[in-house]
């Protein structure tokens, strides 16, 4: 059967999307220039800083930062994932790869955590915002390296811009949860007890959300990762490019190679940002607790001593 | 002198757009039409107190009866929609957010139903809350915590977190936290409603005593009417927002205002209650002789108790065993404690309210009840002290006790 066509003229939706687009880059070009070159320069020198240090050397800093952080066999297996991305001379993608991921993922967060937390005192933000995450959660993440390309160029800012857009729902979305899930009785209690706003976000809200936001930033870095092959599409330097090389010549071995070693950071990243915020004990936990004890008896040998002296 | 606490004519509707409802508060109409006209409720409806400086006040009522909204209005967590609430002569409608701030931090403190204590921060510093948000500095304010955990014994437990305490336990931080701020005022909102009798009894006692050293004004929410009559010096009967009837403890018992104030004591109406076996009540936790020593430490710790009873074969009493004679048995990983059950107190299922009462007195620890052929009933703790003393004076002297 052929559908009876309307006589309806197609409404220009994509049209008014370019148009506003255009609009953008000819009016506040400046501004993105601005954003663009800043944040080239960021990464640029991070990369460059980070590839200056001798690899295995920066494996060991990794090692220990992850050891103190979560246990012993995280940190080793890390190390030993790492040295095997280093042996297979995919070290200075995964550099590049890293910080593409690093400085997104915390734009993601520097934007995302306040937005949840803003969501939660304003119905009206609230429910403008419910629907945006959901478009920018659904759209094909293709479609966001348009506008990207359009604004920033070619290379690593438009590789950003659309990572960010990609892994900042859920930051927002589990800080909102997160401080929304605080019992009632605890925000009325200190408010009972004489806190203000701040303090009842600080002390209150926040503490109790944070192992709710703890798991929006580790699903932020996952996806933040997950846009690395289609980041480098656009000229986002790194491991996703070494992916897209070997898929235009076929190259199985590099494709797997350079594969692999995305999956190795992601691990590393995954089990890093999993613990933070859960209260489990870690190595570094357990160090506070005992500078803290060695602080107190020092205290108490100083009144002791005060006291033999009086 | 002034009252410390003053109710004028207080009303607080629940909702956005309060100018109809309370329009028709105004006109005369009561609670359930108002909830049809406009679909808002009316939390508290009309109500007038005073409450002097050093006084326990009670307000007791069933569930939704108002008694948690009108205590919020008190430290201004809710504002009055009509009518006035005053603190020390001063109106807390009026105040602006800085000085509400301060009346909350330093003039008045609350105790929660369900405790409120943080997770995430350990016993001191719950305690230490209400001072860190005044901003006093962490030496003083953990110093004072730990003086407040002393008065309420549990200053071993300082550095642990809540989730390592029982139900009573909890609750005395919540009081330590609430003693530290210093204020006047000590607002409770059903603070022992979540512990069980025994803890509960406990508790009620603590606060007495403590009372008569802090002398503070303290209003206290509860829907038990036993612990209303042991702790109050007055007594505010809500019903559907309003206060049928407000006096001592005495009065209350002795000159009902009307038929739903008198029907609210029938449960306390102690000349109905004849015999042993129908105040008693089955323990939380119970121990067979045939089960072991090890099973029986972790019910007295189930039921926060130092002994429980022992039953037999068909709920035959055989004693009671206690937890310090369980404790060395358990170390030395013996089963079998029947070597060390002693005999229990007991009365008779048919025992007359007069006898019970002095033998009471004189036992240390809950009394068994028993039938004729020695089968375990159920117990009779101390809180029901409360209720013979009553009938033995004819209705007077609660409120002293
Ligand atoms: N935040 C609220 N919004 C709307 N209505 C409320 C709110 N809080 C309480 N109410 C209503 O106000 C009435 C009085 O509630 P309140 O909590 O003061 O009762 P209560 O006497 O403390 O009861 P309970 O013993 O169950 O705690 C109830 O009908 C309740 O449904
Ligand atoms: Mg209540």
């Amino acid at each position: 059967m052929v559908l009876p066509s309307l006589e309806l003229p197609k409404l220009p939706l994509g049209d008014a999307i370019e148009w506003f687009v255009r609009w953008l880059i000819k009016n506040l070009s400046v501004i993105f220039d601005f954003v663009s070159d800043v944040l080239s320069a960021v990464s640029g020198a991070l990369s460059d800083g980070l590839l200056w240090v001798h690899p295995v050397i920066l494996i060991i800093i990794f090692s220990i930062i992850i050891w103190l952080i979560t246990n012993k066999l995280t940190a080793i297996l890390s190390a030993i994932g790492l040295a095997l991305v280093w042996n297979m001379g995919l070290w200075p993608e995964l550099v590049d790869t890293l910080v593409l991921v690093v400085v997104g993922v915390a734009i993601a967060l520097v934007i995302g955590i306040p937005t949840g937390i803003l969501m939660t005192r304003s119905r009206k933000l609230e429910g403008f915002m419910r629907p945006i995450l959901d478009f920018m959660q659904t759209m094909p993440p293709f479609v966001y390296l348009i506008p990207a390309a359009m604004l920033f160029g070619i290379g690593v800012v438009p590789g950003l811009f659309a990572t960010v857009i990609f892994a900042i729902p859920p930051p927002v979305r589990l800080t909102y949860l997160g401080i929304t899930q605080v019992p009632l009785e605890m925000k009325e209690m200190s408010i009972a007890f004489g806190a203000n706003d701040r303090q009842v976000l600080r002390k209150v809200e926040l503490p109790l959300a944070l192992p709710s936001i703890m798991a929006g930033v580790n699903q932020c870095i996952m996806l933040g990762i997950s846009m690395v092959v289609i980041a480098s599409m656009i000229g986002a330097r790194g491991l996703g490019e070494v992916v897209l090389y070997s898929l235009s010549r076929l190259d199985l071995s590099l494709g797997f190679e350079s594969g692999l070693a995305i999956v190795i950071l992601a691990m590393v990243l995954d089990r890093m940002s999993r613990n933070v915020g859960s209260g489990k004990q870690t190595p570094l936990s357990r160090l506070i607790e005992k500078y803290n004890n060695y602080r107190k008896q020092k205290k108490e040998e100083n009144k002791e001593e005060i006291e033999q002296a009086a | 002198m002034t009252a410390k606490i003053e109710a004028k004519n207080l009303v607080k509707i629940y909702g956005e757009n309060t100018d109809k409802a309370l329009e028709l508060f105004n006109q005369g109409l009561s609670r359930s039409e108002i909830i049809q006209e406009t679909g808002l409720t009316v939390g508290v409806a009309g109500v007038n107190f005073e409450i002097a400086e050093g006084e326990i006040f009670v307000i007791i009522g069933l569930s939704g009866s108002g008694k948690s909204t009108l205590l919020r209005c008190i430290n201004g967590l809710l504002m009055p929609t009509s009518g006035s609430l005053l603190v020390d002569g001063k109106a807390v409608e009026e105040l602006n957010e800085e000085q509400l701030r301060k009346l909350r931090g330093e003039e008045i403190s609350m105790v929660f139903q369900h405790f409120a204590l943080l997770p995430n921060r350990t016993i001191t510093d719950n305690v230490a809350f209400g001072l860190e948000l005044r901003g006093v500095p962490y030496e003083e304010r953990r110093e004072r915590a730990q003086k407040a955990l002393i008065s309420v014994g549990l200053e071993e437990w300082k550095d642990k977190l809540p989730d390592e305490l029982s139900g009573g336990m909890k609750q005395r931080v919540g009081l330590a936290r609430a003693l530290v701020m210093e204020s006047g005022i000590l607002l409770m909102d059903e603070p022992f409603g979540a512990l069980d009798a025994l803890i509960r009894a406990e508790m009620q006692e603590e606060l007495v005593s403590l009372q008569r050293e802090i002398k503070k004004t303290v209003v206290f929410v509860t829907h038990d009417l036993d612990e209303a009559l042991r702790l109050g010096d007055r007594i505010a009967i809500m019903r559907d927002g309003a206060i049928e009837q407000i006096g001592t403890a005495d009065e209350i018992l002795s000159e009902p205002a009307n038929d739903y104030v008198d029907r609210f004591i029938q449960g306390v109406d102690v000349s109905k209650i004849l015999d042993a076996r129908s105040i008693s009540k089955w323990p939380r936790e119970l121990v067979r002789d045939t089960e072991s020593a090890s099973v029986a430490l972790h019910r007295m710790k189930k039921a926060d108790t130092d002994y429980l009873f022992v039953l037999g074969p068909r709920y035959k009493l055989v004693g009671l065993v206690m937890k310090e004679d369980l404790l060395p048995l358990a170390q030395k990983r013996e089963k079998s404690f029947t070597d060390v059950i002693k005999e229990a107190n007991t009365v008779s299922a048919d025992t007359i309210m007069r006898d019970v009462y002095s033998e009471l007195r004189s036992a240390e620890k809950d009394l068994a009840v028993v039938d004729e052929n020695g089968r375990f009933l159920g117990v009779i703790t101390h809180s029901v002290l409360l209720m013979t003393l009553d009938e033995r004076k004819g209705g007077d002297g609660i409120a002293e006790s």
